[in-house]
């Protein structure tokens, strides 16, 4: 494998209204959408690492995070298409821990220490 | 199953026969300890001896689903011979396992520490119980032919990221579903990540007395995991960009492949009949409320391998470093830099079918392959390393007697 194969994501379900990064993607990178794609393909617009979230379309505050063809959270705020969907945006229906992790390491911080 | 190119369906190799009928594709020996205060003597027997693994349960005060599960490993069909290590003080006997042991058709000794004059000696003792238990498990051993029908193989998957939903699962559960084609037993657990799944666990019930045990597996786990307020979805998990536990559930319940769900088996219960089968692990109610519901991976492979699992895949994204006692592990990974990265640890990328090298059908091909290469003696990496990991604490399950998996 010489050639760096473009950037892609994967949608797996065609309801999704999100798409799993395949190779880490710079900021402003064109993504082609793969899988069970709506649509041909979106540019990141910050940098995401490979197996991250990227949004397809407008999710708004409170909205369900759609991925497998099933709710995988809810939207903290709203997020714009290119948009990395992680720790910062969307939480679980159910963790109470959610919403307290650090959002590049995944470290909690919730626990106290001393 | 049309692009199935080669011939791993019809794949034999050299097993050891047991006396209960099932077969093994290892000839260990296992020292056990029955507490803590005797674990580092038996470290020490077990030390340096070729295939010896070491088990034990710390507690002093002992616990049904820590007997079941150590009687469970001991009578494994990779199990040859069996030495129980006590130190005189605590409640599970070490005798008693030993007899268990017998009972199998396996040897066994047992002894307590206090009885030999400590730690010099009883190492000692134990390794001279170990040399004439290795003589009588290899005068013992049957080798007979073994196909993929006589194989339980178990899936994990621990250190996920957002490769382990879309490569390294689905590629087991692909080769799941070739297992239980091809008459053999299949095995998935961590019912604490099918969170937010009930209707799709339904689903897959291969009977409506089926269905209903699922859906009550699944509300079990749920007040549970909301009742100690943990649910199975770690910092690395989040770094390897998984979410929330909703988005690792369904990448977790991929490696359970397409095929119905035969029934539920408990720990240290074994399949009544060949297919897929899902593993509940999680504590019931009880009045001490003890014990996490998966505390680490380790746990989880052990309760695969006390339902009889020879060897169990192990699904990583993100890397992980470690095996198994008792039954190979065989660590598959979805993340090809991961792959690269740890490469003496990974035995299978399943990372090349998100680049197209290989499709989904072949990769699973290709793991049963490595499967059936393992099962006839070759060593998996962790193996390899010398790795033979084994974990247990105080739990909790309704689980009735110890035969009721061993009903056909």
């Amino acid at each position: 494998m010489t050639a760096q194969p473009a950037p892609s994501a994967f949608q797996v379900h065609a309801s999704d209204n999100v798409a799993t990064l395949l190779a880490e993607a710079a900021a402003g990178a064109p993504l082609a959408i793969v899988g069970s794609s709506s649509k041909a393909s979106i540019t990141a617009s910050e940098q995401i690492a490979l197996g991250h979230k990227v949004a397809l379309v407008p999710i708004a505050e409170g909205e369900p995070v759609i991925k497998f063809g099933v709710v995988i959270g809810v939207a903290m705020r709203p997020i714009a298409p290119g948009e990395w969907v992680h720790l910062h945006n969307c939480r679980s229906q159910l963790d109470e821990r959610s919403g307290h992790f650090d959002v590049r390491t995944g470290e909690p911080g919730d626990q106290a220490y001393a | 199953m049309p692009d199935r190119a080669d011939h791993t369906h019809d794949s034999t190799w050299t097993g050891y026969l047991r006396p209960d009928g099932r077969k093994g594709v290892r000839n260990h020996l296992l020292v056990i300890y029955t507490v803590e205060c005797a674990s580092f003597v038996a470290q020490e027997i077990a030390k340096d001896e070729p295939g010896t693994h070491l088990i034990g349960f710390p507690g002093c005060y002992d616990n049904d689903y820590a007997i079941r599960l150590m009687l469970a490993l001991a009578t494994h069909p990779n199990i040859g011979g069996v030495l129980a290590v006590g130190l005189g003080c605590e409640y599970t006997q070490p005798h008693r396992i030993a007899e268990a042991v017998r009972a199998s058709g396996r040897p066994a000794e047992s002894f307590f520490i206090q009885e030999n004059g400590g730690t010099r000696s009883s190492v000692a003792y134990g390794k001279q119980l170990l040399a004439s238990l290795r003589a009588r498990a290899g005068e013992d051993a049957v080798r007979v032919p073994m196909t993929f029908a006589d194989l339980t193989i178990g899936a994990e998957c621990g250190g996920s990221d957002g490769t382990s939903g879309l490569a390294g699962n689905p590629v087991v559960g692909r080769a799941f579903d070739r297992l239980v084609d091809l008459g053999g037993s299949a095995i998935f657990e961590e019912v604490v990540e099918m969170i937010g799944l009930r209707d799709l666990m339904v689903s897959r019930a291969a009977s409506p007395q089926v269905a209903q045990q699922l859906g009550a597996t699944y509300d079990k786990m749920l007040s549970y995991c909301k009742a100690v307020r943990q649910y199975s979805v770690s910092p690395g998990n989040f770094a390897g960009g998984l979410t929330t536990i909703e988005e690792k559930s369904m990448g977790a319940f991929a490696k359970g492949g397409s095929r119905p769900i035969q029934g539920v088996i408990r720990v240290s219960e074994r399949p009544p009949h060949p297919g897929l089968w899902l593993l509940d692990s999680v504590p019931d109610g009880h009045f001490m409320q003890f014990g996490y519901t998966n505390p680490n991976d380790t746990e989880g492979i052990m309760d695969l391998v006390a339902a009889g699992s020879q060897i169990v895949l192990f699904i990583t994204g993100r890397g992980s470093v470690i095996g198994s006692a008792v039954s190979p592990l065989i660590k598959v990974t979805g993340n090809t830099r991961t792959y690269q990265n740890m490469t003496g640890d990974m035995d299978f990328n399943a990372g090349r079918v998100l680049t197209g090298e290989v499709t989904m059908d072949q990769a699973a091909d290709e793991l049963l392959k490595m499967v059936a290469d393992v099962a006839s003696g070759q060593e998996s990496k962790p193996e390899r390393l010398g790795h033979r990991e084994f974990f247990l604490m105080y739990k909790h399950q309704d689980t009735p007697s110890l035969e009721a998996g061993c009903h056909a």
